[in-house]
């Protein structure tokens, strides 16, 4: 390290942070100007239009706004604090306790890592990431910055190196794309094209019109898996002391920390096309942070992947890093009794709930099964409900709620006797759990 | 495990709603079969004494089902006539505790007490309660959460 360690005294972001963070906005400014740039003629000496001149004190108004919101903010590492003071006419200062920080996690996007630059967030209990943000720093600064953090959050010398991550497993980009391309947003539309042709040959008219839409379905397939391409690529799991460590991102690389104690739920999913392969999903649900309403978007899907694509030894190996002897092969008790099927026709055939001393589970799902497991420790409540349809067939459902906003394990369609015996036993047995984490 | 029930009073204040709702309607039947010209609309007012019967049939069986019972390490609320619903909370996993009364539960001393986790779907909700009891519940139920808080 330098003889300069960042964070000890007041500092900037780095100068050219405004230009990443209004860049989509400049090119979205671009963009809208097209259409009035072309309306005017080359030798017309009016093109000095309204349109024209609005965009451009836009731009230079968003400019100078970047500037300034750039020149007036600074932060330092102070006693037991993150600092951070921002905002000309009004001034706010936040204090972000190091005590308080659960992970601390880098994000690239493409736009700063052309310029060399990366964003530190910091994660803190009950604010999520929530003014946590340091936008932008240089790329080879971010990761000190990070580490002293993360040092200093843990009581030990600022200097402390980061603890090595262990590896835990790489997905090849070359099972990526053959995965993601299986995924039903694609896969159906692809069908469905596949036999809009077939009916082009048949009977071109009624072809036609089946053609133009599911390749405008097709196209949005593509794209919505595109994305999740661009987010998964290069996807590297690694265990750190507090927590699992995500690597991911082709265009925007982020390295994320989920903390063991923020994981509510996990889900193993097996699609239905992946079956034939053998491949399953893992993904994670963490704290809801309910004291504020996230209003980035980005960060409201932090790390939902656990594992993007795996064989299901190895998804079930880092299930057991993750929530240690957890088992996700259904008892034969866990099944609803026969008559279910009336209730959940569709999804009958997946439907399971069971739970042990550590975890709730449950399977659900129509076409591709979904098993949540839910560790007891936190479970914040148990419900037990069931409509007039589920009590004719002498049924009910048992919810088992978390802190997690994404979901919740819900033993469907059980027998009336065996859920109101659930929803005890699984309200002691978490009694039990809270009390050995306690002792 | 023993149910407390919910106040007397609260079911003397669900059937004043009805009354309110179901009284005009009743009105409004009879003004209508008088004033209509055919003789189909006599069935009305029967109609309408119909509805409220039901509904006061539902609304009474709405009040018998609520029930809580304060365990030692939760709290358990049952209601529900056509939905039944039984939730457990545990007093460690409660964040904060709201006590509300809206214009007619006011009339009549009562207010519901509900409490709040980090699930948004908790809903462990108590009408019907009368004022004093519902804030001497809100103070036990804080006192014992803050006891044994968890958090997540």
């Amino acid at each position: 390290m330098s003889e300069v360690v960042p964070g000890d005294h007041w500092r900037r972001l780095h100068p050219l942070s405004p230009l990443v963070r209004f860049g989509r906005v400049v090119v979205g400014l671009l963009v809208l100007s097209v259409p009035s740039l072309q309306a005017t003629h080359p030798h017309d000496r009016s093109w000095l239009n309204p349109s024209l001149i609005s965009y451009a004190v836009l731009l230079v108004a968003g400019g100078l706004a970047g500037v300034v919101s750039w020149a007036v903010t600074r932060w330092r590492i102070d006693g037991g604090d993150l600092r951070i003071e921002t905002g000309l006419i009004r001034r706010q200062s936040f204090r972000i306790p190091l005590a308080r920080i659960q992970a601390v996690d880098i994000v690239a996007p493409l736009a700063a890592r052309v310029l060399g630059l990366a964003e530190v967030r910091v994660v803190s209990a009950g604010r999520g990431t929530e003014r946590g943000r340091l936008a932008y720093l240089t790329a080879g600064e971010a990761p000190q910055v990070r580490a002293r953090l993360l040092a200093l959050a843990h009581g030990l010398a600022g200097e402390t190196p980061e603890p090595p991550a262990v590896a835990l497993v790489h997905v090849a980009n070359s099972l990526l794309i053959p995965a993601l391309s299986l995924r039903a947003a694609v896969a159906a539309p692809l069908g469905i094209a596949l036999a809009a042709i077939v009916l082009l040959v048949v009977s071109p008219e009624a072809g036609a019109a089946f053609v133009s839409g599911s390749f405008g379905a097709l196209v949005l397939g593509i794209i919505s898996v595109g994305r999740t391409f661009n987010e998964d690529f290069d996807f590297a799991v690694s265990e750190a002391g507090d927590g699992v460590r995500l690597d991911r991102g082709l265009l925007q690389r982020r390295h994320e920390t989920i903390p063991y104690g923020r994981i509510q739920a996990v889900r193993l999913v097996e699609p239905l096309l992946w079956r034939p392969f053998g491949w399953v999903r893992l993904e994670v649900d963490v704290a809801r942070q309910h004291m504020s309403r996230e209003s980035d978007p980005s960060a409201q899907q932090v790390a939902r992947t656990l594992l993007p694509v795996a064989s299901r030894e190895q998804a079930m190996w880092l299930l057991g890093r993750v929530m240690p002897n957890a088992g996700v092969q259904p008892p034969p008790e866990a099944r609803p009794p026969r008559r279910a099927w009336v209730r959940a026709p569709l999804s009958y055939h997946f439907l399971a709930a069971w739970y042990g001393h550590k975890y709730a589970y449950a399977r659900t799902g129509r076409v591709q099964a979904a098993t949540i497991v839910v560790p007891l420790l936190k479970v914040q409540s148990v419900r037990l409900e069931s409509g007039p349809l589920l009590r004719a067939l002498r049924l009910a459902t048992v919810h088992v709620d978390t802190a997690g906003r994404r979901w919740q394990a819900s033993a469907s369609c059980r027998d009336q006797e065996e859920a109101d015996q659930m929803l005890w036993a699984v309200s002691e047995r978490a009694r039990l759990a809270r009390r050995r984490t306690a002792a | 495990m023993e149910m407390r029930r919910v106040s007397y009073r609260f079911w003397i204040a669900r059937q004043v709603e009805l009354a309110m709702v179901w009284g005009p309607a009743l009105i409004a039947g009879i003004a209508v079969a008088v004033a209509a010209r055919f003789a189909a609309a006599a069935v009305l007012p029967f109609a309408v004494v119909a509805a409220a019967c039901a509904s006061w049939l539902v609304e009474r069986g709405r009040y018998r089902s609520w029930g809580y019972a304060e365990r030692d390490e939760d709290l358990v609320v049952k209601r529900g006539l056509l939905f039944r619903r039984v939730s457990v909370v545990p007093y460690g996993r409660m964040q904060f505790i709201d006590v509300t009364a809206g214009p007619i539960d006011r009339l009549f001393g009562l207010a519901t007490v509900q409490l709040h986790t980090a699930a948004a779907a908790t809903d462990a909700r108590i009408p019907g309660l009368l004022r004093a009891d519902a804030d001497q519940l809100r103070d036990r139920l804080a006192a014992v959460g803050e006891a044994r808080a968890t958090g997540l």
